[in-house]
C-alpha cells in the first residue's frame, strides 16, 4: 500500500517536474518560441490560430479558462491583443498575469518599434499608438525576444534557471546560423517591390530590404473597395512591383484582384507559425516564407 | 541584427521599455457612443403586451430620435481596482448613471468583485450595453419582465473554478431598485441573484455559453397604472410581494477557421420564468380591495446572426410571451383579469453594415403581435457610432 501511494506520489511531482510553468501563448508564434526556450517544463496553450485576425478574436469562455490557471502570458502586446485580451485576464480572477504583473510578457517591449503613428487620429484607420505590432516577420526580431522570455521564465521558475539559460544559449547559436543562411538565400530581394493587402509586413520588409510600394488596404483594417483597389492599380503603372503579399488569415480576393490586373505574383505567407504545412516551427515559418517569396520573384 | 539585439539585451532595459510604451496610454480611458434611431410603428408604443400591463413597457419612439449618448470612463485606480462609469445622456437632456461600479483585479484564486451600480450578470443578454445589441431592441422577455435590462446597486462576487473547461458561479446582493423589486429604505439587501455559467471550444471553430439564473426579490406596493379590468376598466393597481425568476441562456457560435472577422454565425436563446406571490390592491383609486394574487409569467426568445462577408450582418429573432393564469383570491376573482387567453409573439429580421469597427449603421423589420388584436408592422433604422477608446467586448 505505502508502496503505491509513495508510486502515486512520485508520479504527481515527476509530472509537475515536467511541466512547471502553464504558459498562455496569445500567437502561435510566441507559443513556438517558449517550446524552444522551455521544452517539456511548460505546458503551452495557444490561445489563437494562424487562419484567425490576431485583431479580430473574442474574448471566449475557453480562453478565460486557461489564463485562470496560467503563470505566465506570453503576448505581442502593442495593442494587437486590445480587443480581447483585457477583458480575458480581468476574467480569469488571476492576478498574476495581469498586465504589467510578474506573469504578463509582452515581444514588443524587446524590440524597436516600426510605424509608431505621429498622430492618433481614428480617421486613419485602426493605428496602434505604439506601433506595427506584426513584428514577428522579422527573423532577426527573435534574439532580442527570447533572451527577454528566457529572463521571464527564470523569473517565474527559478528552480529551473539554469535549464532556461542552457536552452537560451542553444537557441541563439541556432538561430544566428539559421539567419545568416536566411540573409544569404534572401539575397536576391534585396529592392524588389512589394504590394501588401495589410500593413503586416513592415519588419520583414526592414530585414531583408523589401520596398513596399502601395497598400491594398485604404486604411488599415479597413477592407478595400473596387474603386480603392483601381486607385492602387494606377499607382502600379507608375510604381511597379513584383508581388502582392497576404497573410494565410487574410481573405485572398483584393491580392488576386490586383495580381491579375497588375499581373503581380500573390504571395500567400504564413505570417506565424501553422500558417502552411511547412511552417510547424519557427525554423520552418521563416524557411517558408523565404522559399514563397523566392518563387514570387520568378 | 547585433544592434536590436543591442538593444535589449538585458532584461530590465526591456522593462523599462514596457513602462514607457504604456505612458501613450489615454489614462483614464474615454468613450463616447452616439446613437439614434428612426422608427415607423403602426399601433401606439405606449400599449403594452397584453397580459403584462402589470410590467414595465419600455416601448419604442416613433420617428426620428436621438438615442441615448453613452459615455463611459474606465481606469485602473490603483494595483488592486479599477473603475469604470457610464452616463447616458438623455436627449432631453439630464444624466443618468447607467453603471459606476468597481472591480478588483488582485483577488486571484479566480474570483472577481464588484461594486456600485452594475448590470446584473444574469442570462446572457443582460450585461450588454445597448451598443453591443444585435437588433435596435431588447427581446419581449427581457422588455417585460426586466425593463429591458435589470440594474442593480449593490455587490457581485464571482469565482471562475480552475477547470479546464470554462465553470463560473456568481452571486449578487443588491437594494432592487428596480423592477420586478421596489425600491424601499430598509437595511439589508433587497434582492439577490445567483447564477452559474459554462462554455468552451469545440475545435476551432465553434465556442459556446450556457447559463442558469436565479433572481429573487420583494417588491412593497408596486404600481401599475392602467391595467384592464374584467369590467373593461383602466386602473390603478399595487402589489406587494415575492418575485422569483429563473433563467436559462445558451450561446453557439461557429465561425470558419475560427476568423470572425470574415463570416461568422452566433445562435442563441433565453428562457424566463417568474412567479410572484403576494397580494393585489385592485383600483387604488376607486374599489381598493386587497387580496391574495399568484401568476407565473414566461418568455423566452431565439435568435440567429450571420456575418455573410466582412461588414455585413444579418440576423433573425423570434420572441414569445406566455401571461399565465393568475390565481386571484376571491374578493377580487370579479375584477381582475385572470387569464388573458393570449400569447405575445413577435419576429424580426435585421441587417446591419459596419464601415469599420468603430461605425454601424442598421435597418430592422418587425412583425410584432405582443398586442391582442393590435397587429404592428414596425420598421427601424438605426446608427452606432464610437468614439475614442473602444474596449475590449465579452463573449
Amino acid at each position: 500500500m505505502n508502496k503505491i501511494i509513495s508510486a502515486v506520489f512520485f508520479l504527481l511531482l515527476s509530472n509537475a517536474a515536467h511541466a512547471a510553468l502553464n504558459v498562455f501563448a496569445c500567437e502561435p508564434e510566441w507559443a513556438a518560441l517558449t517550446k524552444e526556450l522551455a521544452g517539456e517544463q511548460a505546458n503551452i496553450y495557444t490561445a489563437t490560430g494562424a487562419l484567425q485576425d490576431p485583431h479580430r478574436v473574442e474574448a471566449r469562455p475557453s480562453l478565460i479558462a486557461k489564463a485562470r490557471r496560467a503563470n505566465l502570458v506570453v503576448c505581442t502586446g502593442a495593442e494587437l491583443e486590445m480587443a480581447w485580451l483585457p477583458v480575458v485576464l480581468r476574467e480569469s480572477g488571476n492576478a498574476d498575469v495581469q498586465a504589467g504583473g510578474d506573469g504578463y510578457f509582452e515581444a514588443a517591449s524587446a524590440v524597436r518599434m516600426l510605424e509608431v503613428p505621429t498622430r492618433l487620429d481614428r480617421g486613419d484607420g485602426d493605428v496602434h499608438a505604439q506601433g506595427n505590432p506584426h513584428i514577428q516577420t522579422d527573423a532577426r526580431n527573435f534574439l532580442p525576444i527570447a533572451s527577454a522570455l528566457a529572463q521571464k521564465l527564470m523569473q517565474r521558475d527559478p528552480a529551473n534557471k539554469a535549464f532556461y539559460q542552457q536552452r537560451l544559449a542553444a537557441f541563439e547559436q541556432q538561430w544566428r546560423a539559421a539567419l545568416s543562411r536566411w540573409e544569404k538565400q534572401a539575397a536576391p530581394l534585396k529592392g524588389v517591390a512589394v504590394v501588401v493587402q495589410h500593413k503586416g509586413f513592415p519588419y520583414l520588409a526592414d530585414w531583408l530590404g523589401l520596398h513596399e510600394v502601395a497598400v491594398l488596404e485604404p486604411r488599415p483594417g479597413m477592407e478595400p473597395s473596387a474603386s480603392w483597389l483601381a486607385q492602387v492599380q494606377d499607382t502600379l503603372q507608375q510604381h511597379p512591383a513584383k508581388m502582392v503579399l497576404r497573410a494565410a488569415y487574410q481573405s485572398e480576393r483584393p491580392s488576386q484582384w490586383i495580381a491579375q490586373r497588375a499581373h503581380l505574383a500573390a504571395v500567400e505567407m504564413p505570417f506565424t507559425v501553422g500558417g502552411s504545412d511547412a511552417a510547424q516551427d519557427l525554423y520552418g515559418l521563416f524557411d517558408d516564407t523565404l522559399a514563397r517569396l523566392l518563387k514570387g520573384l520568378q | 541584427m547585433f544592434r536590436i539585439f543591442g538593444l535589449c539585451a538585458a532584461a530590465l532595459l526591456c522593462q523599462s521599455g514596457y513602462a514607457a510604451n504604456n505612458k501613450s496610454d489615454f489614462n483614464p480611458a474615454f468613450s463616447l457612443i452616439l446613437s439614434g434611431t428612426y422608427a415607423s410603428l403602426q399601433q401606439d408604443p405606449a400599449t403594452p403586451a397584453t397580459g403584462f400591463a402589470m410590467n414595465p413597457n419600455p416601448g419604442h419612439e416613433q420617428g426620428f430620435n436621438l438615442g441615448e449618448s453613452e459615455m463611459g470612463i474606465s481606469a485602473n485606480i490603483d494595483p488592486q481596482f479599477r473603475g469604470t462609469a457610464t452616463l447616458a445622456l438623455d436627449p432631453a437632456g439630464g444624466i443618468s448613471v447607467e453603471n459606476a461600479y468597481v472591480q478588483t483585479t488582485s483577488l486571484g484564486d479566480g474570483l472577481n468583485l464588484k461594486f456600485g451600480r452594475f448590470f446584473s450578470g444574469l442570462g446572457y443578454l443582460n450585461e450588454q450595453h445597448a451598443h453591443a445589441w444585435d437588433f435596435v431592441d431588447q427581446p419581449l422577455v427581457y422588455a417585460a419582465l426586466w425593463e429591458n435590462q435589470l440594474g442593480e446597486d449593490g455587490v457581485q462576487l464571482k469565482w471562475l473554478a480552475p477547470t479546464d473547461m470554462f465553470l463560473e458561479f456568481g452571486g449578487e446582493a443588491g437594494k432592487g431598485r428596480g423592477f420586478p423589486g421596489s425600491d424601499r429604505a430598509k437595511n439589508g439587501s433587497g434582492a439577490g441573484v445567483l447564477f452559474v455559467h459554462a462554455g468552451g471550444d469545440i475545435g476551432i471553430e465553434q465556442s459556446w455559453r450556457a447559463g442558469l439564473s436565479l433572481h429573487r426579490t420583494r417588491a412593497v406596493a408596486r404600481e401599475s397604472t392602467d391595467v384592464p379590468d374584467l369590467h373593461g376598466n383602466a386602473v390603478t393597481n399595487l402589489f406587494t410581494g415575492d418575485s422569483r425568476t429563473a433563467g436559462l441562456d445558451l450561446v453557439w457560435k461557429y465561425a470558419p477557421n475560427g476568423n470572425i472577422k470574415e463570416r461568422y454565425l452566433k445562435l442563441q436563446g433565453e428562457y424566463f420564468r417568474r412567479t410572484e406571490n403576494g397580494d393585489l390592491s385592485y383600483d387604488t383609486a376607486g374599489a381598493n380591495i386587497t387580496d391574495s394574487y399568484t401568476v407565473t409569467q414566461r418568455g423566452w426568445y431565439v435568435q440567429g446572426v450571420y456575418q455573410f462577408m466582412p461588414r455585413w450582418r444579418t440576423a433573425l429573432r423570434y420572441d414569445r410571451l406566455d401571461p399565465g393564469i393568475a390565481s386571484v383570491g376571491a374578493a377580487n376573482a370579479g375584477n381582475v383579469i385572470a387569464d388573458y387567453a393570449f400569447k405575445p409573439s413577435r419576429t424580426t429580421v435585421m441587417l446591419d453594415y459596419s464601415p469599420s469597427e468603430f461605425s454601424r449603421i442598421r435597418v430592422q423589420l418587425a412583425s410584432d403581435q405582443s398586442r391582442q388584436n393590435l397587429n404592428d408592422r414596425q420598421f427601424f433604422v438605426q446608427y452606432i457610432m464610437s468614439l475614442g477608446a473602444h474596449g475590449a467586448h465579452s463573449y
